[in-house]
């Protein structure tokens, strides 16, 4: 899926199921953060390093950033084959887009690493 | 009583752009008509003013427009069901429009011809009397059958605006799904050999503006989640 996914031309059933899969991820990430600020009284740098720290939550966070940067790709596709309908500007919008949600990915597993 | 309408106007010829133009029509107090013949009335004193109409009841399909914002037949919209002091009415949108009311449906057909409209059975000669099917094969075709081609529903789906060339349309997938759903058909495979990419079908989002003005009362989005799931199980 993941070559699938980093080729030029769409496939209609493998990008529906990347969006939701990846969808599910994203909420699954962001429920886990939102109660973790509930539940966690006052965060301390050394708390919150310490969550980032076990090797579960740096997996889960990277796939959510790999997640991100394929619904991205996914999402902008079918909202830039809607709206542009001029082929170079719209080739050079998305790959704007992807760069930066590739970046994205690059950036976070530094950070990640450096934990 | 006085009825209140504004009609889209245009004529390529001799227009340079579309206006809308405001008619009066004295109606008895309290009558309720239905949109046709309120614009059949307006005919009478303004011959120009162009529209398709046929069967004026609601069968043929021929007179799809937009009044009040909201896509539907014009000939079983009754005026009292529309809000507002006025009754505002243009052609479908999204359309080419020839003249007024009038809209160039190529697109929409070249999309219904794309899903083979019509029964292929490959497996001996069909029967010589009828073709049967028992209740329960016929009743998978309910909900589909019924579709009229009025264009009500492809034309107000922003997928189908914004590709046109490319999307089927609920209207044209609704017929897909009705074949693929037929026990007598046996071109499935094929047929959705035709479907998968990543336009023809996976355009729709569910937006379901294809439900809510569909004349007939049909579910286009339903009849698509079942194309997408044939489609999906085929791939896994
Ligand atoms: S599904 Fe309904 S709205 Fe669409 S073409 Fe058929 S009858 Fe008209
Ligand atoms: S449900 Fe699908 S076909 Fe119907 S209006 Fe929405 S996008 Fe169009
Ligand atoms: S005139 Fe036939 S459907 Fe309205």
């Amino acid at each position: 899926m993941v070559t699938g996914q980093a080729s030029l031309k769409r496939n209609g059933v493998q990008d529906y199921v990347t969006t939701r899969a990846t969808a599910l991820i994203m909420t699954a990430f962001s429920l886990f953060m939102g109660w973790y600020f509930i539940a966690t009284p006052d965060i301390t740098y050394a708390i919150w390093n310490n969550l980032f720290s076990g090797l579960a939550m740096k997996v889960f966070t990277f796939v959510t950033l790999v997640s991100i940067m394929f619904h991205i790709r996914i999402g902008m596709w079918q909202v830039l084959t809607d709206y542009v309908k001029a082929p170079g500007l719209r080739a050079f919008i998305q790959f704007v887009i992807n760069l930066t949600a590739f970046v994205y990915v690059v950036v976070g597993l530094f950070v990640l690493w450096g934990v | 009583m006085q009825l209140n309408l504004s009609v889209y106007r245009y004529n390529p010829d001799v227009d340079d752009a579309p206006r809308m133009q405001d008619y009066q029509l004295e109606v008895a107090e309290g009558q309720d008509m239905m949109v046709l013949d309120a614009l059949i009335a307006l005919k009478e004193k303004d011959p120009t003013l162009s529209f398709r109409r046929s069967c004026r009841e609601g069968v043929c399909g021929s007179d799809g427009v937009n009044m009040n914002g909201k896509n539907g037949l014009a000939c079983i919209t009754p005026i009292s069901a529309l809000k507002g002091s006025k009754i505002v009415v243009r052609p479908l949108p999204g359309l080419p429009v020839v003249r007024d009311l009038v809209t160039d449906m190529t697109q929409f057909y070249t999309q219904y011809e794309k899903i083979k409209p019509f029964l292929i059975n490959d497996d001996k000669q069909p029967p010589s009397r009828e073709f049967l099917q028992s209740p329960e094969e016929r009743e998978k075709l309910d909900g589909l059958y019924e579709c009229i081609l009025c264009a009500c529903c492809s034309s107000s789906c922003p997928s189908f605006w914004w590709n046109p060339d490319k999307f089927i349309g609920p209207a044209g997938l609704l017929h897909a799904y009705r074949f693929l759903a037929d026990s007598r058909d046996t071109a499935t495979d094929e047929r959705l050999n035709g479907l998968d990419d990543a336009f023809s079908v996976f355009r729709c989002h569910g937006i379901m503006n294809c439900v809510s003005v569909c004349p007939k009362g049909l579910n286009p989005t339903k009849a698509i989640g079942h194309i997408k799931s044939m489609l999906l199980k085929r791939a896994v």
